[in-house]
């Protein structure tokens, strides 16, 4: 605790999509890492990733032996009909005795707090609740720990929210910035036929086609909808919906009509948000590679002991690590953003 | 039997019309549509709602003396304190119903009746359960839900005694953000944006680089460029238990929109023609109704080839 700095520690809260990128965030220093199981119960269902329940079992274990927690996602919205699978994460979490659940759909919290009321269960950002009200009404209603804040709000707002909620806030400082309100965004399901919300995907890699033409520019489709043109050499991020270009009236050319394909680095605003009543920190990136989660979390490991320490969090080589080397602090920056 | 044919309802305007053509809309609803219910209110944007609201009152007492009830629509993304103040004030009413769009109207609605709007994630019987025990009586599904979903819930309604409704027509909401796309490609911010978004009753459109037209922009919102058109499976939807049918409004003739919706419904009419009736608006974008079918939301399937 150092309270004269109006701040205390913070968790540095990192990504897990394998038991083996789970070993290497909590030898980088992971404080929590957080996960999920190999299905659409979790927002990140991508083939390859995610763990298996004894596999989550062995990496509890790992991870508590060397003090860090381990925070289980279970945060898509089970459709009617097909609850039994969600219902089942929420058991499996409860047995292996995750630190946490991470929640988003109103029916999976309600059952969890219900069933197991001594499963710590945190706020998803898929949940959207992005005022003090809609946060007081998820924990009055099911005791909800730690909210995970939607990546819109600015510093002095997210400020204004911990003065009048009485639970921890947890706010991503690095990684993929999604340009539309978690839990309420249908743009893949409306290209692709698989849902966000229900299957746990964005921009699914089996529908985005890449056509090279004969000068080498690619074409970068998703379903039948072309995405984005590159010239030859111009660099392209992993291609989705509201980082695309596209054509209207008022634009004399291709625009990014949402956002450019830019990564979220908060690294100069960490003492700001700790400030303003953050107190864990959250790197996307699940689906990315172990090279690159040793690499981010090394680097906020000795920010934020920087910081806590007085000293300078020194991030400037975390440029190159983000999405087409382009960075923006999005919504967290300003008001200018919107 | 005693079943009734169900309620065709007409949800908020989501675009922002000129004040006076708003009022005028809703006078022209509340003499001569064939709707039940109708959702008055600003859902997207809180710097609009200031536009509206000097005709709020006009339009529900004209709609209420058309024999239609009244429900209020709170805001759909709640952000600012502006955001919060117009739900808060929102939900204080008690003179008409509230419907619900974000967790904050959740937090002053409960314990009270009160509808849910699509915007809140209901995806599933428990979510469904939890907030009928809330004091929720009617809800309007998320765009995206594929029948099987819709049935199942229908059934959870059923045995909680609460009603189902579902968008049948109209622009399909598919994304949120606190960033306004409109004042973007306008070259703006939302704080200055100026209201460029009254420009395009029915949404700014956008096309991807081959020329194909795509989404459509409203302010903070994103929306499909075709129109839902859930006409031809209004009998399945019927059987299923869905009750309320709800039409998205846009600046073609919403009069005659409700009038084909409303005798499909009552079987005066058949499907083709119900469809070939809407074809023949002057919408300038093609039908979807691909969520339905758990296809992707664009595409167009006809309920007699499935």
């Amino acid at each position: 605790m150092t309270e004269d700095r109006g701040y205390r520690r913070p968790e540095l809260v990192c990504p897990a999509g394998t038991p083996a990128g789970l070993r290497t965030a909590v030898d980088a220093g992971a404080d929590a890492v957080y996960c999920g199981l190999q299905n659409e119960t979790n927002a990140r269902n991508f083939p390859g990733l995610n763990f298996t329940p004894a596999e989550l079992e062995q990496s509890i274990a790992y991870a508590h032996a060397r003090q860090a927690k381990v925070l289980l996602a279970v945060n898509t919205f089970p459709p009617a009909g097909r609850f039994e699978l969600w219902r089942e994460a929420v058991d499996t979490a409860a047995r292996l005795g995750v630190d946490a659940m991470i929640v988003g759909d109103m029916g999976v919290a309600d059952y969890a707090a219900r069933n197991h009321p001594q499963l710590r269960l945190h706020l998803s950002v898929q949940a959207g609740a992005s005022s003090p009200e809609a946060i007081r009404f998820y924990c009055q209603e099911f005791g909800v720990k730690r909210v995970v804040l939607p990546r819109i709000l600015t510093v002095p707002e997210i400020a204004d929210i911990h003065s009048q909620i009485p639970c921890e806030i947890e706010a991503f400082i690095f990684g993929n910035i999604g340009m539309m309100a978690e839990g309420r965004c249908s743009l893949t399901n409306y290209v692709t036929g698989l849902s966000t919300n229900m299957d746990g995907v964005c921009s699914p890699a089996a529908d985005v086609r890449y056509e090279e033409d004969a000068e080498r520019n690619l074409t970068i489709k998703l379903g039948p909808f072309t995405i984005d043109r590159f010239a030859c050499g111009e660099s392209a991020g992993y291609p989705t919906i509201c980082k695309g270009r596209y054509l209207c009236g008022v634009q004399p050319a291709g625009y990014y009509a949402f956002e450019e394909p830019v990564s979220l680095n908060l690294s100069a605003l960490l003492p700001d948000l700790m400030r303003a009543g953050v107190t864990a920190l959250k790197i996307e990136g699940r689906q990315r590679s172990r090279a690159y989660v040793r690499a981010v979390v090394s680097a906020f490991r000795r920010a934020v002991d920087a910081i806590m320490a007085g000293g300078d969090p020194g991030l400037a080589g975390l440029l190159a690590l983000t999405e087409g080397h382009r960075e923006t602090e999005g919504a967290f920056g300003g008001k200018t953003w919107r | 039997m005693g079943e009734q044919p169900g309620d065709i309802t007409l949800g908020p305007v989501l675009f922002n019309w000129k004040p006076e053509s708003w009022r005028d809309f809703y006078f022209r609803i509340a003499d001569e549509a064939p709707v039940t219910a109708v959702y008055l209110g600003e859902t997207v944007c809180s710097k609009r709602a200031v536009l509206f609201e000097p005709y709020y009152q006009a339009a529900a007492e004209r709609l209420a003396a058309g024999g239609k009830t009244v429900i209020f629509s709170t805001l759909s993304e709640v952000v600012l304190k502006l955001d919060r103040k117009q739900v808060e004030s929102t939900c204080a009413t008690t003179d008409y119903l509230v419907e619900a769009n974000d967790g904050s109207a959740l937090l002053a609605l409960r314990g009270r009746p009160h509808h849910i709007g699509p915007f809140i994630n209901v995806y599933n019987e428990r979510t469904l359960g939890f907030l009928a025990g809330q004091g929720a009586r009617n809800f309007c599904l998320p765009p995206e839900m594929p029948a099987t979903a819709i049935r199942a819930l229908c059934a959870a309604a059923a045995s909680l005694d609460v009603s189902i409704e579902v968008q049948v027509f109209g622009r399909v909401p598919l994304a949120l953000s606190a960033r306004c796309y409109h004042a973007r490609a306008h070259g703006r911010i939302k704080d200055s944006c100026q209201f460029v978004c009254e420009n395009d009753p029915d949404g700014l459109q956008l096309r991807v680089l081959d020329g194909r037209p795509f989404l459509a922009v409203n302010g903070i919102q994103t929306m499909s460029h075709d129109y839902l058109n859930l006409v031809g499976e209004l009998p399945e939807l019927r059987a299923m238990g869905v009750s309320r049918f709800r039409l998205s409004p846009h600046s073609c003739d919403m009069i005659e929109v409700a009038a084909i919706f409303r005798a499909a419904l009552d079987a005066r009419i058949s499907s083709s023609e119900a469809i070939a009736r809407l074809a023949a608006l002057p919408l300038g974008a093609p039908f979807s109704n691909g969520f339905y079918y758990g296809k992707p939301g664009f595409s167009w399937t006809t309920a007699a080839a499935h």
